[in-house]
């Protein structure tokens, strides 16, 4: 494993030729493990209600926006029409209220989805093992959920409210959902909330754990960039393009076999160029507030998508540059015993 | 000499020793390019990787009808889940070959060998025509003999390696001590170790990175499926064995002739 230091010298060193050979030997790295294909995804909203305080984030408790959670037939809606333009690996995401959203709702979510999607993900509030497992049943493949960040005086200060104030709740999640059963587990920290060098080297001192004593789980890993939410006081640190390139290489060569995601987050630009570096799965064509697709949903969005093309104009640019795109990559089979 | 044997498989007689897998590859037309170029008769595919909505994608397009189907099940983590695959393909009429794939190791992607005989005997009592993926060992194969399996598939180094033939000495006791068709699978990344492994006695090779990932995957399809064929000619003309120096005839012994000469 990459020592704290080792990372900081990596991250700090600014000679284009350093950067590349890093990229190079990335590439290599996934060309031998993923070859040219590029697996698709997109999120649903399913929810902005949140019981949780975090001082970065746009759809916070005590935040004056409009509130929303899809009914069945909405969300049979929005699915419908994300599967229509191609998408079959989808990501649901509820905002971090049990009471609105509990976990028999997003049960329900699940069946709904399974409907028009092969695989089926979440990104919800960090629930108990026997949930998880019960989800699992349902036919959720894959949880993703980030520590945000591993500084823990940091964590308190950004976190004061709600369930998600409990840093060691939060950090055991992926353990709780890699015994239920559930086969992918996506992990990562929210750069621009502390030390990049320093989230990231307890990131993968995590995943690594994580590897060791759950090894039959498929993990892939993110890395988000925060960016200025408004209605929120928050500074994020800013976290450069080169750092995040280099953070994607590092991953790469550290954990070969390692799904690296990138989301519409980011630019068109840095996308299409991460694509032949590192990155295996990407979301495309995203709507980030609560019934975005049909179009009956609110204007409040978590965060601003940058990469607005369409699912068709990605694999266009994809093919372009002799990717292979990947819609499937799981069928439904009946999960648990 | 040895007397050459064909490679027979639930009765079909397989003239090309040479399987190919469909992952990774740029984009499906060289699937099939590839498939042409190297005269293969046995593919494998990813049951997860078989997109029914998008007749475009769908990899199934690609293969040419005369090939003999694979479908593995990449994804499946213990037995009851191969079963379940296998099961999803068979009703989906992609036939019943199917490439045993236990992994429950997402680092290393190595087999589940115990596993991979429980999906196998339970595979084989509902006839499918199962062709197990395993870690190079003697008491897993004879295990997988008894549990019904077509062939064995070995794997020569960990998946998408190219590292080769690492696992030579085990694989070659599975050639000596199992009847079945033994495969080696994964690991092979140059031409040159596909021949390794025919030469040593192997029954046929699969492989699919090599190929996939090549700059010109039509080339590397030609290229290997020439390897296969040197390989098993070499075989089949029982090569002298390979001798750490050079030496003179009797060395040790000779004297004992002296006085006859």
């Amino acid at each position: 494993m990459i020592t704290l230091s080792e990372l900081k010298d990596i991250l700090a060193d600014e000679d284009p030729q350093a950067i590349e050979d890093l990229a190079v030997k990335a590439k290599t790295i996934t060309s031998r493990f993923f070859g040219r294909t590029i697996s698709l995804y997109a999120p649903i909203y399913l929810s902005n209600y949140c019981d949780n305080g975090c001082l970065y984030c746009g759809f916070r408790h005590g935040l004056r926006i409009k509130r929303k959670k899809l009914t069945f037939d909405e969300m049979a809606g929005e699915m419908a029409r994300v599967s229509g333009a191609g998408i079959q690996n989808i990501l649901l995401l509820t905002g971090g209220s049990r009471k609105q959203t509990p976990p028999s709702y997003i049960k329900k979510a699940v069946e709904v989805a399974g409907e028009y999607f092969p695989s089926i993900s979440l990104e919800v509030y960090p629930m108990t093992e026997d949930e998880y497992r019960q989800l699992y049943r349902s036919g959720v493949d894959g949880v993703t959920v980030y520590q945000e960040t591993y500084n823990r005086k940091r964590y308190s200060y950004l976190h004061p409210t709600g369930k998600k104030s409990d840093y060691e709740y939060r950090y055991l999640t992926p353990e709780r959902i890699a015994k239920s059963g559930i086969r992918n587990i996506s992990m990562g920290a929210l750069l621009g909330l502390w030390d990049v060098a320093e989230d990231i080297h307890e990131l993968f001192k995590h995943l690594s754990c994580m590897e060791r004593n759950y090894p039959g789980v498929e993990y892939s890993l993110s890395f988000p960039r925060i960016l200025s939410v408004p209605g929120t006081k928050f500074k994020s640190i800013n976290v450069s393009d080169l750092t995040l390139i280099k953070l994607m290489c590092l991953a790469r060569i550290l954990f070969p076999r390692v799904g690296i995601n990138l989301s519409t987050r980011e630019g068109e630009k840095l996308r299409d160029h991460a694509l032949g570096i590192g990155v295996t799965r990407i979301s495309a064509a995203s709507r980030t507030s609560v019934g975005g697709y049909t179009g009956t949903g609110e204007n409040d969005t978590q965060f601003d998508v940058r990469d607005r093309r369409s699912v068709r104009e990605v694999v266009s640019i994809l093919k372009a540059k002799n990717f292979d795109p990947v819609f499937t990559d799981w069928r439904r089979i009946k999960n648990g015993p | 000499m040895i007397k050459d044997k064909p490679l027979i498989i639930d009765g079909k007689k397989i003239k090309s020793r040479l399987f190919l897998g469909t992952g990774k590859f740029r984009n499906k037309k060289d699937v099939t390019d590839c498939i042409k170029a190297s005269g293969t008769e046995v593919v494998t595919v990813a049951l997860r990787r078989i997109d029914l909505k998008r007749h475009e994608e769908n990899i199934l397009e690609y293969i040419p009808k005369n090939v003999n189907l694979l479908i593995n099940t990449s994804g499946a983590r213990n037995a009851r889940e191969v079963l379940r695959i296998a099961r999803i393909a068979r009703e989906s009429g992609y036939g019943n070959w199917v490439k045993v794939e236990v992994v429950n190791d997402s680092k290393y992607l190595l087999p589940d060998n115990h596993e991979t005989v429980k999906a196998t005997e339970m595979l084989s009592k509902e006839g499918f025509v199962a062709l197990p993926y395993m870690s190079p060992d003697l008491y897993t194969a004879r295990e997988l003999v008894k549990a019904g399996a077509a062939t064995v598939m070995p794997l020569g180094s960990c998946i998408g390696s190219s590292r080769g033939l690492k696992a030579k000495e085990f694989i070659k006791i599975l050639i000596n001590e199992i009847d079945l068709p033994v495969v080696v699978d994964a690991g092979l990344g140059f031409p040159s170790q596909a021949a390794e492994s025919m030469e040593m006695g192997a029954d046929a090779v699969l492989l699919n990175t090599a190929v996939a990932t090549a700059g010109n995957p039509k080339a590397l399809a030609k290229a290997f499926a020439l390897a296969v064929q040197a390989g098993r000619t070499a075989y089949l003309g029982a090569p002298r064995e390979e001798k750490d120096s050079a030496s003179a005839s009797s060395p040790l012994t000779g004297f004992l002739f002296e006085d006859k000469k």
